[in-house]
């Protein structure tokens, strides 16, 4: 692509289309924001081919150096492009999934394209400081999301989403301003190289911490994310689920692991047993869910700390692994949002008693769904079964504790997702305005497809997302070896005398195959 | 230094004290029926005031060839930046108040004369080079600010307010008196340089009960917490263009004035006053976001929120390097407009009936009956915030960046966090904007000025404000830089 600043150009384009929307009517605002984002995503999948797999690590970098203290640099590496890919893909889908609004449509339509500047521009920052405004600006967009179109309890769930993000992001910048003091450059290229003394890392890993978990989230800083869902609409829920969260675990893998290698280590029983926690614990609250979105929110909640254990497996699987779950749970819980948006649309409620049967009246509607719902258990053939699987093994491989209570995730998932599956798809038709519901229309089935076969494309053919950040996976990993922790499940072969061998003691042949289970 | 090299370096002083003069002739002669023609007449001397100004601050003139009448009188860059500022915001001002006077009825003549006199008085402040200097600035400030705020006579809560500023102002300029006697007493000296020689080293008790009664003082000018009661009330009392010429041009003045004579005067004994300049920030911080949450009124929320702010120019200050007063600089040139803009806002909401609305209820829906004014001053609330995109986001940035460098990580990440509390009442003004229902219709009556002004304010803290940030850094720091920091 040559000196061509396409990252400039896709931040650009729904720029501009978000001014223009705040000048028009309501069709003009919908035509504008749907033509802005199949721009954008026309623009995803031409750097996405041109992405040289293998060549330069940083690639499509643009550097202007306009204002005082930081610049303006754009630059990514394959685990960007995913994350850019998913943006683009999941944003016209997310203006699709809007015609239900009906409530100052041009503002809303402007709020979601400035959404989609700053998601891009958070993944495309090379400069810590343009990082931190993106990610920080993200807050203003989402507030109005959630608060002007937001359902009944709007208000609280927007305070609450923008003050515990603001509070976690803030003690984050502090600790950015003293690493560029210190390694005197602002770039993240160079930082991610820099080795920061050990001491100070814990407290800069902690700051970075603090923002990222409560983006993630982990738990027990999630508490903002279940309100957030609920109340927002169901575009808003695909974009927080989708791309918001990922800001989180695409913070840890750019700034947490690379920067600080040997707090991430020393830490990493922190992040182990919050994830822990966070598996179990909010898996069980999603199975006594009477609120469908809320159901999904909590599933959110554990597939993240699935991510967060393959990130802090300190090997290659791991963070393939994390990455895999990042990019299928965008898709998958997305998909998820708008089936329930789907539904809600028509009824206007979210409450799971009151569908039923609705394999009867809905059939299309209903395999999309079951399709969806395998994805998030982790059916193979679907997007999430490869994340994982990766993550899980790759943490097997540091500590088989953590791999153990992670899998028992995977099972609980499969059981609050079939039983929300069961108790709203499945059975009598117990509500006559449900069953009355029509099945998909074309704008529906529009938005459904795609994502369902990105979803299947994701679980066949993995290696298509994964060939990208392969080569940048490995130097990060590289880069972490150094500080990873010894796994607990490594063969302890003993050096044991052949002769008392021979003398017929147990012990020495118990210890050899594999022996921490 | 000869006299007439003196009287060139003073010439924005000579400037505006004749026209003052000669504008008050003006009055004088041709009653309030002149009142406008004299408004314009004031911007017009204040604009070339500017202009003379201006030079000074891009070539980033410093030295002893920039000290007037014996080392009185500095016409460094350092004055010069808080002067375009202090112009500005006053032009600002009295493009904006003559409509709302006109409309109770209480546009005098004498007005325009006033804003002149206190823009002097702070032109004078902030090229004070010794304690003399900066008294008769700082008075005659305060005299026409005290006049200024009682100006709407038949309105109780105006007289009020200019009462309780007198009182108050008197007993914080006693303090002050107090104060610089001790340390003349202490250092023989009034001049900055001289007190800086004199002090440096280890301090008596009596030079420190004096530095700490001038500093006491100058807190109370800035209304730094513990000293900071009368703003909320006075700000509320006073006519609202009248609000936001206080809560702009003379804060700029007295914090620019609290610098140089914590750095100059004072630089040796950092160490003394560090201490208190913390707690003065930290306080102010908290109690200006605690104090917001509670109030109804927009115009004792913007009180508390500029109480707030003055807490994070002072840890600028506790910094005590040239990077903290480049900082501090920064932060003010961006609170300006921040403040003008959010004034401006409010002046142009009014009722049906044309009458002021200031409660913060009043404001419900406005996004949905006036959609641009709501756009502007949720930029505004965002950038009082220090979010990033909005330019706000900067100060706080070169503010706390100045502490890391200098090594208080620990009091940066306080600050930083008790800025969050300060975020809760900027949201709620953008929520009651933008989710609650319209309350009540207002007649869009924006005039041309009105919406000149909000619209270069608003630009200005906008995200386009960022490209400002290299000649906007680079001229603050030379600005800094012409201080001699004794620290």
């Amino acid at each position: 692509m040559g000196g061509f600043p396409i990252l400039s150009l896709m931040l650009l384009v729904p720029l501009l289309g978000a001014i223009g929307c705040l000048f028009s009517g309501e069709r003009g605002a919908r035509t504008i924001a749907l033509s802005a984002t199949a721009i954008n995503l026309v623009l995803g999948i031409v750097m996405w081919v041109s992405f040289d797999i293998g060549g330069a690590q940083w690639q499509f970098t643009e550097r202007a150096d306009v204002f005082a203290g930081f610049s303006w640099a754009l630059g990514i590496d394959g685990i960007a492009l995913m994350l850019i890919v998913l943006t683009v893909f999941l944003m016209p889908i997310c203006i699709l999934a809007s015609a239900s609004i009906v409530k100052r449509v041009p503002e809303y339509m402007a709020a979601f394209l400035f959404m989609e500047v700053l998601m891009i521009g958070v993944f495309s920052a090379q400069d810590i400081f343009l990082f931190y405004i993106f990610f920080e600006a993200s807050l203003i967009p989402m507030y109005l999301i959630i608060g002007v179109w937001g359902g009944d309890n709007r208000i609280y769930a927007s305070y609450k989403f923008f003050l515990y993000t603001l509070f976690g992001s803030l003690l984050m910048l502090i600790a950015m301003m003293w690493m560029v003091n210190v390694a005197g450059t602002s770039s993240i290229p160079e930082l991610m190289t820099y080795d920061f003394p050990p001491q100070a890392q814990v407290w800069l890993f902690l700051a970075f911490f603090a923002s990222f978990a409560v983006k993630m989230p982990m738990w027990p800083v999630h508490t903002w994310l279940p309100d957030a869902h609920v109340q927002a609409p169901t575009a808003g829920s695909v974009i927080l689920a989708g791309v918001l969260l990922k800001m989180g675990g695409y913070g840890f893998i750019r700034f947490s692991l690379p920067m600080f290698p040997e707090a991430s280590a020393q830490l990493a029983w922190l992040i182990w047993g919050l994830s822990m926690v966070a598996v179990v614990v909010t898996s069980l609250i999603a199975l006594v869910q009477h609120d469908m979105k809320k159901l999904i929110a909590y599933s959110s909640v554990a597939h993240m700390a699935i991510v967060t254990i393959g990130l802090f497996a300190f090997n290659v699987q791991g963070l393939e692994g994390a990455m895999m779950v990042m990019l299928g749970h965008g898709l998958v819980s997305g998909a998820l949002f708008l089936c329930v948006g789907v539904i809600y649309d028509r009824l206007h409620t979210r409450e799971i008693a009151r569908y039923g049967g609705l394999a009867i009246n809905m059939p299309r509607y209903a395999m999309f769904f079951l399709l969806f719902t395998m994805a998030s258990v982790g059916l193979p053939g679907t997007s999430n079964f490869v994340g994982e699987f990766l993550s899980l093994a790759g943490a097997y491989q540091t500590n088989s504790w953590v791999a153990f209570v992670g899998t028992t995730g995977i099972i609980l998932g499969a059981a609050y997702m079939l039983y929300l599956y069961r108790r709203v798809v499945f059975g009598g038709q117990n509500n006559a305005d449900a069953a009355a519901m029509a099945d998909l229309g074309p704008r529906e089935w529009l938005m459904l497809a795609p994502l369902a076969a990105a979803t299947l494309w994701m679980g066949i053919y993995p290696e298509s997302f994964l060939a990208p950040m392969r080569s940048d996976i490995a130097v990060l990993n590289a880069r972490i070896a150094r500080a990873a922790p010894q796994g607990d499940a490594r063969l302890a072969v003993g050096t044991v005398d052949p002769a008392t061998a021979v003398h017929g003691h147990e012990a020495p042949t118990h210890d050899v195959p594999g022996g921490a289970h | 230094m000869d006299f007439s090299s003196s009287l060139a370096l003073i010439a924005p002083e000579l400037l505006l004290s004749l026209s003052g003069l000669a504008l008050l002739l003006l009055a004088a002669w041709g009653g309030d029926r002149a009142a406008r023609l004299i408004s314009i007449l004031a911007c017009v001397a204040l604009g070339a005031a500017f202009c003379l100004v201006a030079p000074a601050v891009c070539g980033g003139f410093a030295g002893p060839d920039r000290v007037a009448f014996a080392g009185q009188f500095r016409a460094d860059a350092f004055a010069g930046f808080a002067k375009l500022m202090i112009y500005a915001a006053s032009g600002a001002v009295l493009v904006v108040a003559p409509a709302f006077l006109e409309r109770l009825r209480s546009m005098r003549a004498e007005f325009p004369v006033l804003v002149l006199f206190s823009v002097l008085g702070m032109s004078i402040m902030v090229s004070a080079g010794d304690l003399i200097t900066l008294y008769i600035g700082l008075e005659m400030q305060s005299l026409s600010a005290y006049v200024l705020a009682a100006f709407v006579r038949n309105d109780t809560r105006s007289s009020e307010a200019g009462l309780k500023y007198f009182v108050l102002g008197a007993l914080a300029s006693g303090i002050l008196l107090f104060g610089m006697s001790l340390v003349y007493g202490f250092a023989g000296t009034t001049s900055f340089e001289g007190i800086g020689f004199a002090l440096s080293g280890a301090m008596g008790t009596g030079a420190l009960f004096g530095m700490i009664f001038v500093l006491a003082g100058l807190a109370f000018k800035i209304s730094a917490v513990p000293f900071h009661m009368w703003t909320p009330d006075v700000y509320e009392g006073a006519p609202t263009p009248i609000t936001a010429f206080f809560a702009s041009a003379p804060k700029v003045a007295a914090i620019a004035l609290l610098s140089r004579v914590m750095l100059e005067a004072f630089g040796g004994q950092v160490d003394a006053w560090r201490q208190v300049v913390i707690f003065l920030a930290l306080a102010s911080i908290v109690v200006g976001a605690l104090g917001a949450i509670g109030q109804s009124n927009v115009k004792r929320l913007l009180a508390y929120s500029s109480i707030n702010n003055v807490g994070f120019i002072l840890l600028g200050l506790a910094v005590a390097t040239t990077q903290g007063a480049s900082a501090m600089l920064v932060y003010l040139a961006i609170y300006v407009p921040m403040t003008i803009a959010g004034f401006v806002a409010v002046l142009m909401l009014r009722d049906a009936e044309g009458n002021a609305v200031e409660r913060i209820a009043d404001l419900s829906g406005l996004s949905r009956t006036r959609p641009a004014l709501a756009w502007c001053l949720m930029i505004v609330m965002f950038s009082l915030a220090g979010i990033p995109p909005m330019f706000g986001f900067w100060g706080k940035f070169v503010v706390f960046s100045a502490l890391v460098e200098a090594d208080f990580v620990a009091l940066a990440a306080i600050g930083i966090a008790a800025s969050v509390i300060g975020a809760f009442y900027y949201l709620m003004v953008v929520k009651v904007m933008f989710f609650d229902e319209p309350a009540d219709t207002y007649l869009a009556k924006g005039d041309v000025p009105h919406w000149a002004l909000l619209a270069i304010s608003t630009l200005a803290i906008s995200p386009f404000g960022f490209l400002a940030t290299g000649w906007l850094g680079a001229l603050a720091d030379r600005a800094a830089a012409s201080m001699t920091l004794l620290v």
